[in-house]
């Protein structure tokens, strides 16, 4: 399968990328890891006219303590997401949930911004990102602005960001009780989109592929922070969300794996802390 | 557009689409064909290379975004007429049946012994996630891996 023909740009640095979007606008589509969107292309379910490669801009590529918060930069790939000292002491949620991302290869090429950007429902950090409620950093030609999370993801593949936007950065706060996480992930095979999937830290509890964005299954969390145990918090789990029924899963299927994962997340996490 | 990589040790430049997928470039213009086509999708990992020492499904690069990096393909593995350590372990085990999934399965195992030099037979089979063999020959493909890691271990 070959993409539509694009012109291929090579951006140097971060104002030269803000520059080649505002001159191409929508024509053009940033390129970090490229293993969301050339799959789209080759399937020519996409087609922008320019790429605008953003994979030589290495000083987007880091993991820091800032104190508070450990501050991700957008191209960080998960293969170092999930190898970074400094996140499996801090947040190891976020460190497995990397691990948990395709395969190695697909880790080796992937990054935290651009399934950010992305914003697939059925991705799994974004949903890992909305249950940590970190804040995302967007550089625009004006200058940069912080977005919360759960502001973020607007609808299927549609953020917050400006077209002449670019995400530079990921503050993860750091966890009250960190090791007290669970990840929970239904698939297929291993290397397969979840079908539902979801993430719990801090009584927060986000789920993927549960809608059109990821989501918090806010009924759970609200039985959760009234002292319900993990089996009855879990009950509400579905509620509020809006699966799809597709090839994969019926809807009803889909509300059922949310229950009993969620249910099993809470009580995994609870036996950890 | 011009790309300038190096592979296997050796510059190769050509004016291409920018649009050509890696894997078309090794198999079309660098005339390598040992790195398959399988899926186009990135999931069966039959495309598998490394790109700077590092396993990647070349279905899923384009050549544009490896000009100026390092590509290894399995013609790339042996040296001096010695089979790498990896190619040994499979002959030796038997890890393949038809063939077609054998060059990604080596590259995914070099990279992956690379990161870990002594996995457990657990993490042979997690760290083979992206790589499909639909002769299901898995057993002996996780044999050569870890006959693979003690050769390595014995010449460290």
């Amino acid at each position: 399968m070959i993409p539509v023909a694009f012109t291929y740009k090579r951006a140097g640095s971060v104002s030269e990328a803000l520059e080649l979007a505002a001159e191409h606008g929508d024509d053009a589509k940033f390129l970090a890891g490229g293993h969301s969107l050339l799959p789209l292309m080759k399937l020519r379910l996409a087609a922008p006219e320019v790429i605008i490669d953003l994979t030589g801009l290495r000083d987007l590529s880091y993991v820091t303590d800032q104190g508070s918060h450990i501050a991700i930069g957008a191209l960080t790939r998960h293969h170092d997401v999930e190898h970074s000292d400094v996140l499996r002491r801090e947040v190891p949620l976020l460190a497995h949930a990397a691990s948990q991302v395709g395969d190695p290869q697909i880790r080796h090429r992937g990054t935290i911004g651009g399934s950010i950007a992305h914003a697939d429902p059925a991705s799994d950090l974004p949903a890992t990102l909305l249950t940590l409620d970190a804040t995302l950093v967007a550089q625009g030609s004006d200058g940069s602005r912080e977005i919360p999370v759960g502001e973020f993801f607007q609808s299927l593949f549609e953020t917050a960001l400006e077209p002449d936007e670019m995400l530079t950065e990921i503050r993860v706060p750091k966890p009250a009780a960190a090791g007290a996480w669970s990840f929970q992930k239904f698939t297929q095979r291993a290397i397969d989109w979840a079908i539902v999937g979801c993430a719990v830290q801090d009584g927060r509890i986000g789920l993927v592929n549960m809608g059109g964005t990821p989501l918090r299954a806010t009924a759970a969390e609200a039985a959760l922070s009234d002292g319900a145990a993990p089996a009855d918090a879990a009950a509400h789990a579905a509620e509020g969300t809006s699966a799809a029924d597709d090839i994969r899963a019926t809807r009803a299927y889909r509300e059922h794996l949310a229950r009993v994962l969620v249910s099993r997340a809470l009580t995994e996490a609870r036996s950890r802390v | 557009m011009k790309v300038d990589l190096t592979v296997n040790g050796k510059d190769v430049t050509a004016d291409v689409e920018d649009r050509m997928l890696l894997v078309h470039f090794l198999r079309d213009v660098a005339n390598l064909t040992a790195t398959n086509v399988g899926c186009d999708t990135t999931s069966c990992g039959a495309c598998t290379v490394l790109l700077d020492g590092e396993s990647v499904k070349s279905c899923t690069v384009l050549a544009a975004q490896a000009s100026g990096h390092e590509v290894t393909t399995l013609e790339g593995l042996a040296s001096d007429g010695e089979m790498h350590p990896v190619q040994r372990a499979f002959h030796q085990e038997h890890g393949l049946q038809c063939g077609f999934c054998t060059p990604g399965m080596v590259m995914a195992i070099v990279s992956m012994l690379k990161e870990n030099p002594h996995p457990t037979e657990e993490q042979v089979r997690q760290g083979l996630e992206g790589n499909l063999c639909r002769c299901t020959g898995y057993h002996n493909i996780v044999r050569a891996a870890l006959a693979a890691a003690d050769e390595e271990k014995v010449t460290a």
